[in-house]
C-alpha cells in the first residue's frame, strides 16, 4: 500500500508542461495530415460531382465547336497522342532501363544516369518550349500531332529507363547464370529470361509513363496547339486538341456549358490517372516492387 | 538517347536564344519592364539586331514571382509534411497506414491542371471572400497555397520513409530514458533524419520553381510591378512562358520568341542548381545512414 502511494506523488510543473506540450503535438500532426489529406478528397469530390452532373451522350459524339458541343476532338485527340507518345517512349525507354542494368557499369551509364536525373527534374514547360523552337519554328511543322509526341516521349523516357532499370535488377542473378549455362547468347538472356521475369516492373512503368502524358499540359501548348475538330490523320502541320487544354480554357470562359465541359474534361482525366496510380500500387505492394 | 536530348534541349535553347542574350544583356535579371515593343512599325536595329521600336525584356518580376511564390510554398508545406509524416509514421494504426500514405502520394500525381481548377473553384473564391482586402482572390497567396499542396506529399513521402528506418534501438533508449512518444519522436528521430529531411524539401522546391499550369491558372498573372502583398498579382517564369505564346507569335523579328527561349533557360537552371543540390544532400545522407 505505502509503494503504491508514494508512486502516486502530485506530478511536477515540468512534467505537466512536458505533457501538454506533447499532447498539443500529436494534435498539430494529426491536423497536418488532416489538412494535406482533405484537400485530395475535396479535389476529387468538387471534380467527380461537376464532371458527373455535366455528363450526356453528346460528350462523346460531339466536337467542342458550335453550341451543342462535347469533347469527341479532345478525348481523340488525347488517345491519339498518348499512344504515339508511347509508341515512341517505350522501346527507348525500356532499351536505355536494359542498357543501364545488364551492361551499366562503365563510365557512360553513370553519366546517362546523372543526366536522366537532369531530365526527370526539368521543368515540362522547358521541355515544351524546347520543342516548340525546334520543331515548329526549326523544321516549320507547325502545331502538329508529331511536335506533341515527341515531346511526351522526352518526358516519359527518363522515368521509363529508371523503372525498368529498377524491375530488371531485381531478377536474380542466378537466372542470368543459368541461362548462359545452357548456352543462351546475351541477347538471348535480356529478351527470354530476364526481361518476362521482370516484366511487371516493367508494365508498371509503361502505365506511369501512360498517366503521365494523359495529365500533362504545359509541354502540349506550346506543340500540340488546338483545333475544334478530330485529328486529320496528318502528323505535321494539323494541330491536335487534347483533354487537359479543355480544362485550362473553358474553366475561364463565361458560360456555364463550358465550365461543365471543363469539369467533365478534368473528370477523365483525373479519373484515367487515379485509376492508374491506384492500381499499380496496390500491384507493385502485393509483388513486392519498390 | 537520353545524353542526346538533355544535350539537344540545352543546345538548342542556348544557340536560339544568342542574340536575344546580346540584345538584353546582363541588364535582362534585373530590369522590371517587359514590353514587346510596338509590333506594327518598322523594326529598329540595336548593336546589329533587329528589335521591334521601344521593346524592352526585364523579368526580374518573373524571377522574383517564382522564387517568392516557392518559398511560401516551402513555408507553408513543411510543417504540414513534417505533421503528416509524424502522424503517419508513429500515430496511425499500422493496418491503415498504407492506404493513408498511399492517399498522400496520391495527391502528388493529381495532374497540375486540376489542381489549377480546383483552385479556381475552390481557393480563390474562399481568398477572395475571407482573406483578400480587395475580394480579389488571384494573386501570390492562391498561388503559394496551390504550390503547398503539390509539393508537400514529395517531402511526406521522402521523411516518412527516413522516419521507419530510423533503428528501434534509438527509439527504444529514448522511450527507457523516460521520455514522452512525442519527445522521442521530435527530440530523439527527427534530429537523425534532419538531412533527409532537407534533401527532400530542396527537391519538392524544384519542383515548384518549375510548377506551371496551377500557377498559371490562379496567380493572376501580374506584369511589369514586383509583389507588394501577399494578394498581389504574380507570374513565375514557368507561368509566364505560357501566357505569353500568343503575342510572342506575333513579332515579326522574331526578338520575343528569342527572349522566351532565354527566360526558359534561365529557369532550366535554376532547378538544375536546385535539384543538383537535393542530389548531393540526399546521397549525403545516405552514407551517414550506412556508418
Amino acid at each position: 500500500m505505502s509503494a503504491s502511494t508514494s508512486l502516486k506523488t502530485p506530478r511536477t510543473a515540468l512534467e505537466l508542461q512536458r505533457i501538454v506540450v506533447s499532447k498539443l503535438g500529436w494534435m498539430g500532426c494529426g491536423i497536418a495530415l488532416l489538412l494535406v489529406i482533405a484537400p485530395l478528397l475535396d479535389i476529387v469530390g468538387v471534380v467527380t460531382i461537376n464532371g458527373l452532373s455535366a455528363f450526356s451522350v453528346q460528350l462523346f459524339t460531339k466536337n467542342t465547336g458550335g453550341t451543342t458541343n462535347g469533347l469527341l476532338n479532345a478525348m481523340e485527340g488525347t488517345v491519339v497522342i498518348t499512344l504515339f507518345a508511347m509508341l515512341i517512349a517505350v522501346p527507348i525507354g525500356i532499351g536505355a532501363g536494359i542498357h543501364l542494368s545488364e551492361y551499366g557499369r562503365d563510365r557512360l551509364s553513370s553519366t546517362i544516369r546523372f543526366l536522366s536525373d537532369v531530365l526527370t527534374g526539368t521543368p515540362s514547360i522547358v521541355l515544351g518550349y524546347f520543342s516548340f523552337v525546334v520543331f515548329i519554328i526549326g523544321f516549320g511543322w507547325g502545331f502538329s500531332l508529331a511536335a506533341a509526341a515527341i515531346t511526351l516521349a522526352i518526358l516519359i523516357v527518363p522515368y521509363l529507363a529508371r523503372i525498368t532499370e529498377l524491375a530488371l535488377q531485381q531478377v536474380p542473378n542466378s537466372m542470368r547464370e543459368a541461362a548462359y549455362a545452357l548456352g543462351a547468347t546475351d541477347s538471348k538472356v535480356v529478351f527470354k529470361v530476364v526481361l518476362p521475369a521482370a516484366s511487371a516492373g516493367v508494365i508498371t512503368g509503361t502505365l506511369l509513363g501512360l498517366a503521365i502524358s494523359v495529365g500533362e499540359t504545359a509541354p502540349l501548348i506550346y506543340t500540340a496547339g488546338w483545333s475544334d475538330f478530330t485529328w486529320t490523320g496528318h502528323f505535321t502541320h494539323s494541330p491536335v486538341a487534347y483533354l487537359t487544354y479543355v480544362i485550362w480554357t473553358f474553366i475561364d470562359q463565361p458560360d456555364a456549358h463550358s465550365h461543365a465541359l471543363a469539369y467533365a474534361a478534368a473528370f477523365f482525366v483525373m479519373l484515367v490517372v487515379l485509376a492508374i496510380n491506384i492500381s499499380v500500387r496496390l500491384v507493385v505492394k502485393r509483388q513486392k516492387f519498390a | 538517347m537520353i545524353p542526346a536530348a538533355l544535350c539537344a534541349v540545352v543546345l538548342f535553347l542556348v544557340v536560339y536564344s544568342g542574340q536575344a542574350m546580346i540584345f538584353n544583356g546582363l541588364h535582362f535579371v534585373t530590369n522590371i519592364n517587359w514590353d514587346l515593343g510596338d509590333l506594327y512599325s518598322d523594326p529598329v536595329t540595336v548593336r546589329g539586331i533587329s528589335v521591334p521600336q521601344g521593346a524592352s525584356y526585364g523579368i526580374l518580376v518573373f524571377i522574383v514571382g517564382t522564387l517568392v511564390s516557392s518559398g511560401i510554398a516551402i513555408l507553408i508545406a513543411v510543417p504540414l509534411s513534417i505533421g503528416a509524416a509524424i502522424c503517419l509514421a508513429e500515430a496511425v494504426p499500422h493496418r491503415i497506414r498504407p492506404a493513408l500514405s498511399m492517399l498522400v502520394e496520391l495527391v502528388a500525381v493529381v495532374p497540375s491542371v486540376v489542381f489549377g481548377l480546383w483552385g479556381i473553384a475552390v481557393l480563390i473564391p474562399f481568398i477572395g471572400h475571407y482573406l483578400s482586402p480587395t475580394g480579389n482572390g488571384y494573386g501570390l497567396l492562391a498561388a503559394s497555397i496551390v504550390l503547398a499542396l503539390m509539393i508537400t506529399p514529395i517531402i511526406a513521402s521522402t521523411l516518412l520513409d527516413a522516419l521507419l528506418q530510423v533503428p528501434k534501438e534509438n527509439r527504444e533508449s529514448a522511450f527507457a530514458l523516460g521520455a514522452t512518444h512525442f519527445e522521442v519522436v521530435s527530440k530523439a528521430m527527427l534530429p537523425m533524419v534532419r538531412t533527409t529531411l532537407i534533401g527532400g524539401i530542396v527537391l519538392a522546391l524544384g519542383r515548384a520553381l518549375g510548377e506551371t499550369m496551377a500557377v498559371l491558372m490562379v496567380s493572376g498573372g501580374g506584369i511589369n510591378i514586383l509583389p507588394t502583398s501577399l494578394f498581389s498579382p504574380i507570374s513565375t517564369i514557368a507561368s509566364f512562358i505560357v501566357s505569353q505564346l500568343d503575342s510572342a507569335e506575333a513579332d515579326p523579328t522574331n526578338m520575343s520568341v528569342r527572349t522566351l527561349s532565354e527566360i526558359a533557360l534561365v529557369l532550366f537552371i535554376i532547378t538544375l542548381a536546385v535539384n543538383a543540390a537535393a542530389k548531393l544532400l540526399t546521397s549525403g545522407a545516405l552514407n551517414v545512414r550506412k556508418h
